[in-house]
């Protein structure tokens, strides 16, 4: 890794967070920790017709973990479930443009799994193991 | 702060027996600051174990041949040394386990399980590694006992009138840290064990911070169990001692039953060995029991007052250093003479793992996270802490590194 991944937008949304908070009456709620370093995202989602209507994220941790949880909200916003299902680790790393090499990718794809938890959870599906070992 | 004899040790060439201190990471000379979490090896200790496998091992304590001969008599050395470092009575009072972790699930789950009682109380302290909380709260829950915890002041020393007012009659046992891990605090043991000892309890000492870096003498202390490991020593990873004053190892049963623990064996029960292999079922990790017995000959060597001596230099530099960085909250005392060489920071907004990957960067290893002690994160209210933490081989040089590093990582954040 380098700290060229702490760019200014890396710290932007560490700093002040978009969708930060609590949704008025979620669907779904997921919530998930890092049990290496502690990081913590919660995800609450509204689903209208298959969609992200709208969602909000909680947490406590890194500048990567939770800018990375932050941005991810607002490239869900709108998406179909199955967009979301589909979302990968290439789509994060776009997403972020940074790459945080192989000690903190995790912390970068703690959101996404805690979102594609909450999907899974609200469609009434298994999780699969490719989800479970996001993180 | 430099003391008398202090420049009776030779830093330069100290580090020329660690061949790890020469290597660099991500093109910078390793600086390692992460000594709490486990230390380096020098090239004796290396040695020993590796001629220890290249002629004469065997299982020890079995064989009648030659080479089961020597291994035993290497492993008993290897007590006889850990037995005269931490000023026990009797060799047999030390006992080799996994690690400090392994010891204290021993004395939870043996000695615990046959003592404590419905309604009794065990005290532990808010410093506490993990390892000194969950097999008291395993065995605490087994048997319908509660535990408490002394808590600490604004500089991380434990309350004096919580150490008083928390151990009462109906206390069974106050286990307690020597020195923390997070906060560098030099718990004052011997006061406690009299507060413990006045009401019957038993007192237990986890040395892990404490044994690798200064004197430590079990007996003065009058500890009725301690456990300590030897990778955080300049020993191998694997081995680690319990010490237990012979009549408790003795009325304890044993933890793991097996071979090499038993005196007899018949269809209908078994009976047990004498002190210390009633505790040491499977064959043992002798490899490793001689190569903490090599780190022990090798911190004699230097003497644990210069050990001592030379991280306190060291961390009273860094003290003063480091809360001139702006933004930086230091943990623990501000008295250097009440830490150990472990200082637990945060700087600014940066979280502890940005921070360690900044300086990871620059060479510089530390430790980021709780360092498993969530209940002291929960009460300082931080989800974490970055740490660096010295050793004999560290400089002041090295914690230069570590200032403008700090500095870098304040400009990376715009702090």
């Amino acid at each position: 890794m380098s700290s060229d991944i702490y760019k200014d937008i890396i710290l932007d949304y560490y700093r002040h967070p978009r969708n930060f908070g609590d949704l008025p009456d979620p669907d779904v709620r997921a919530k998930d920790s890092n049990p290496l370093c502690g990081d913590v995202i919660e995800m609450q989602l509204r689903i209208r017709d298959g969609k992200i209507d709208d969602l909000r994220f909680k947490g406590r941790g890194c500048a990567i973990s939770q800018a990375s949880a932050s941005m991810l909200t607002e490239l869900a916003k709108g998406k179909t479930l199955d967009d979301m299902k589909a979302l990968g680790k290439g789509d994060i790393l776009n997403m972020l443009g940074i790459d945080p090499g192989p000690t903190r990718i995790k912390c970068a794809l703690l959101g996404l799994k805690v979102i594609k938890l909450g999907v899974y959870g609200y469609l009434g599906q298994t999780v699969t193991e490719e989800v479970k070992q996001l993180v | 702060m430099l003391v008398e004899n202090a420049v009776a040790i030779n830093i330069a060439e100290i580090r020329e027996d660690f061949p790890i201190l020469k290597r660099t990471v991500n093109g910078q000379p390793l600086v390692y600051f992460d000594n709490a979490a486990t230390s380096q090896k020098p090239n004796h200790v290396l040695n020993v174990m590796d001629e220890y496998y290249r002629n004469s091992n065997a299982n020890i304590h079995r064989g009648i041949h030659k080479l089961a001969e020597e291994a035993t008599l290497a492993y008993e050395q290897a007590r006889e040394k850990v037995s005269k470092f931490i000023g026990a009575k009797h060799a047999e009072e030390i006992v080799f386990v996994r690690n400090a972790t392994e010891g204290l699930n021993l004395i939870a789950l043996t000695w615990g399980r046959s003592n404590i009682n419905k309604g009794d109380k065990i005290v532990l302290t808010i410093m506490e590694h993990h390892s000194n909380i969950v097999p008291w709260q395993m065995i605490a829950k087994e048997k319908g006992a509660h535990i408490e915890f002394i808590e600490i002041d604004g500089e991380g020393i434990l309350r004096e009138d919580q150490v008083r007012q928390k151990i009462d009659n109906t206390t069974k046992v106050v286990a307690v840290t020597h020195a923390s891990n997070v906060l560098g605090t030099i718990n004052a043991a011997e006061q406690i064990g009299r507060a413990a000892h006045q009401v019957g309890a038993l007192f237990v000492l986890d040395a892990a911070q404490s044994v690798p870096h200064m004197r430590v003498n079990a007996k003065e202390i009058d500890c009725d169990f301690m456990v300590f490991s030897a990778h955080k020593m300049l020993g191998p990873t694997g081995i680690g001692v319990l010490y237990g004053k012979k009549q408790f190892l003795e009325d304890t049963p044993p933890f793991l039953g097996g071979g090499e623990m038993i005196r007899e064996v018949h269809t209908t029960g078994a009976t047990w060995k004498d002190i210390p292999y009633k505790f040491e079922a499977g064959t043992p990790n002798a490899a490793g029991a001689i190569g903490l017995g090599a780190a022990i000959d090798y911190l004699n060597k230097i003497g644990m007052r210069h050990v001592y001596d030379h991280e306190l230099e060291l961390t009273d530099y860094a003290l003063e250093k480091m809360s001139q960085v702006g933004g930086t909250v230091i943990y623990g005392p501000k008295d250097p003479n009440r830490r150990v060489g472990v200082i637990a920071f945060n700087l600014g907004d940066i979280h502890a793992h940005d921070l360690a990957s900044i300086l990871d960067e620059e060479g510089i290893a530390i430790r980021s996270g709780h360092h498993c002690a969530q209940p002291l994160m929960e009460f300082l209210k931080v989800p974490a802490t970055s740490r660096a933490s010295f050793y004999i081989y560290n400089t002041k040089e090295e914690i230069d590194v570590l200032i403008s590093a700090l500095e870098k990582a304040r400009k990376l954040f715009n702090l």
